[in-house]
């Protein structure tokens, strides 16, 4: 009796066999990703042949919700840009309104400035690296680093009255002087935040499996990262030393004494490596802000001008014109000359820059921040074309996309 | 026309004179307003010329003046690593036809910038690969940072995709 035939069954089995490319959707929330973002992955078998990201999960209209409000009302926006460093999105937003109104800011809130931006890049760093870890299965280094990071954060709390959004920068200055014994309790999160990044290091940075998932993944060229204007640690790990900090010293980095770490051929395992040293940079910078101070000593930290300076609580209770300055500053805020301004800052991704227009009124035309979570996103494609779905995962880890900022 | 101590814009006004439509430094923020059909030319010259070299890209944005003609602003800033300079290009587009020439060709950084201004202000950049929305999904209907798209403006409720 012959066997009975069934259609499309080929029995021949010299034939080779049948391979199909797959598409795999992964996210926009998936638990290996920090972050709302979707990949629409192309495999072939393991490997990756294209990759499309699609952003946008987390959009809330960050630039139409500041061209509905005063210039002031923007600050707590920023905050929620980027919420591992809110101070640097800050600092950003209001030093391109202080262009924008000519306005110079007193030493001691420059220096006030930079210590809390340091801290906020140490706690933006060590998220990246210790999540990094998280997602490649090693939960100890993530204690570690998140402790680090926790202490960061109630530095920033002690400073600013908050821990994540801390709305701490103000147009002209910041919200308050440091507390009195604020840098006592500094230099012992430095001590404390050395010795957990030199467990975090003995853990990590020679342990076999994280090297191998490292080294030679997700390449990028110093070319290519020009050509997509890459910048940050992501630029720095390809050689390349460009480092606003130091190119175009802005606040008082140029009379601070740091080094800005280079990488070599641009994988992950030099992204790590570059994070993990300008972690140590940063906290010889805070080190050195807080002896310089220390040796200041008391002096204001807002700039006298009274378009954005608020009058002080004990006058407004008690006199007519400070009431009225009071009223006018909250309800409308400063009036900020017509024109525009671009004014960039190194955050801990890369360039953030804010360009703003201003027609003249309370209002501004537009603001726009430049992110550089989007941008250094863009040729993350390039970077995995036929690696291995596995390798997606430290890629994007060191990329370190923030939805936030990315998608605002 | 002044070049206000920026080389960039003493080599443009050298070599390009009749594509610079004005020009300003305010704020030390050195800038060309440029004509809108010769924008791909002016970036391709700045960044092969040897003396400016702006290799970065580093940022492409609009600006909607409504109700002013015309309309629309695309802002490019330039960063140049050799030289450690920025300048900003500018060029004017109408509302009846918002549409320039993609910058991509020449900075890879422009796809998703292009696509982000697309996406929320609804100008076109020919020549672009792939022109699609950015942040927005594709049911969104209109451009929203457009002045004259209201901020509390709801949008239909969309399904998933078959």
């Amino acid at each position: 009796m012959a066997l009975p035939v069934i259609p499309g069954f080929d029995d021949d089995v010299e034939r080779d066999l049948h391979t199909e490319r797959q598409i795999l959707n992964m996210g926009p929330s998936h638990p290996a990703t920090h972050g709302t973002v979707k990949f629409l992955i192309e495999l072939d078998g393991e490997n990756i042949v294209n990759l499309d990201i699609q952003v946008g999960y987390l959009h809330r209209g960050f630039e139409k919700e500041c061209e509905a409000g005063t210039w002031y009302q923007a600050i707590p926006y920023t905050d929620r840009l980027n919420y591992n460093s809110a101070i640097l999105a800050n600092v950003g937003y209001c030093m391109a309104v202080e262009k924008l109104l000519g306005i110079e800011t007193p030493e001691r809130c420059q220096w006030i400035r930079v210590l809390a931006s340091e801290l906020s890049r140490i706690a933006d760093h060590l998220t990246r690296c210790g999540a990094a870890c998280l997602e490649l299965q090693a939960m100890t280094p993530f204690l570690y680093g998140i402790e680090a990071r926790e202490l960061a954060w109630d530095h920033l709390e002690i400073l600013c009255g908050a821990r994540v959004t801390s709305n701490y920068i103000r147009i002209g200055g910041v919200k308050h002087d440091m507390p009195p014994d604020f840098p006592a309790s500094c230099r012992a999160f430095i001590a404390k935040t050395r010795e957990l990044l030199k467990d975090f290091d003995d853990v990590v940075t020679s342990n076999r499996i994280f090297v191998d998932r490292l080294v030679g993944t997700g390449v990028i060229s110093r070319e290519d990262c020009i050509r997509y204007a890459v910048t940050g640690p992501i630029l720095r790990s390809t050689g390349e030393p460009l480092d606003l900090r130091k190119q175009q010293p802005y606040l008082v980095y140029d009379e601070i004494d740091f080094d800005v770490p280079v990488g070599e051929v641009g994988d992950n395992y030099d992204r790590y490596l570059v994070c993990v040293e300008e972690m140590h940079q940063s906290l010889r910078i805070v080190e050195q802000c807080l002896a310089k101070l220390e040796k200041l000593g008391p002096g204001p930290v807002n700039v006298m001008d009274p378009r954005v300076l608020w009058p002080a609580k004990g006058r407004v209770f008690n006199r007519m014109e400070e009431l009225i300055q009071q009223f006018k500053s909250v309800t409308e805020g400063p009036r900020v000359p017509e024109g525009e301004g671009y004014l960039a800052i190194e955050s801990a991704n890369g360039e953030l820059g804010f360009y703003l227009v201003s027609d003249g009124s309370a209002v501004p035309l537009k603001v726009r921040c430049r992110p550089p979570s989007l941008i250094n996103l863009a040729p993350m494609p390039g970077m995995l074309k036929g690696a291995l779905l596995a390798d997606l995962i430290p890629t994007f880890d060191f990329i370190n996309m923030i939805g936030g900022e990315c998608d605002r | 026309m002044e070049d206000h101590g920026s080389p960039a814009l003493r080599r443009l006004l050298e070599v390009m004179p009749e594509a610079v439509e004005e020009t300003h430094a305010y704020l030390g923020d050195a800038t060309a307003i440029v004509d809108r059909a010769r924008v791909a030319d002016v970036l391709g010259f700045l960044r092969d010329d040897p003396d400016l070299e702006f290799d970065m890209l580093s940022d492409v944005t609009a600006v909607d003046h409504l109700p002013r003609t015309p309309r629309f602003e695309v802002v490019y800033h330039l960063y140049s690593i050799p030289k450690n300079r920025r300048v900003r290009i500018k060029a004017r587009v109408p509302e009846q036809t918002p549409e320039l020439a993609s910058a991509v060709p020449l900075y890879a950084s422009a796809n998703w910038m292009e696509r982000e201004v697309w996406d929320l202000y609804g100008i076109r950049f020919d020549g672009h690969p792939d022109l699609r929305r950015l942040l927005l999904y594709d049911e969104f209907e209109g451009h929203p940072l457009r002045k004259d798209y209201p901020k509390e403006r709801r949008q239909p409720l969309t399904g998933p995709r078959n």
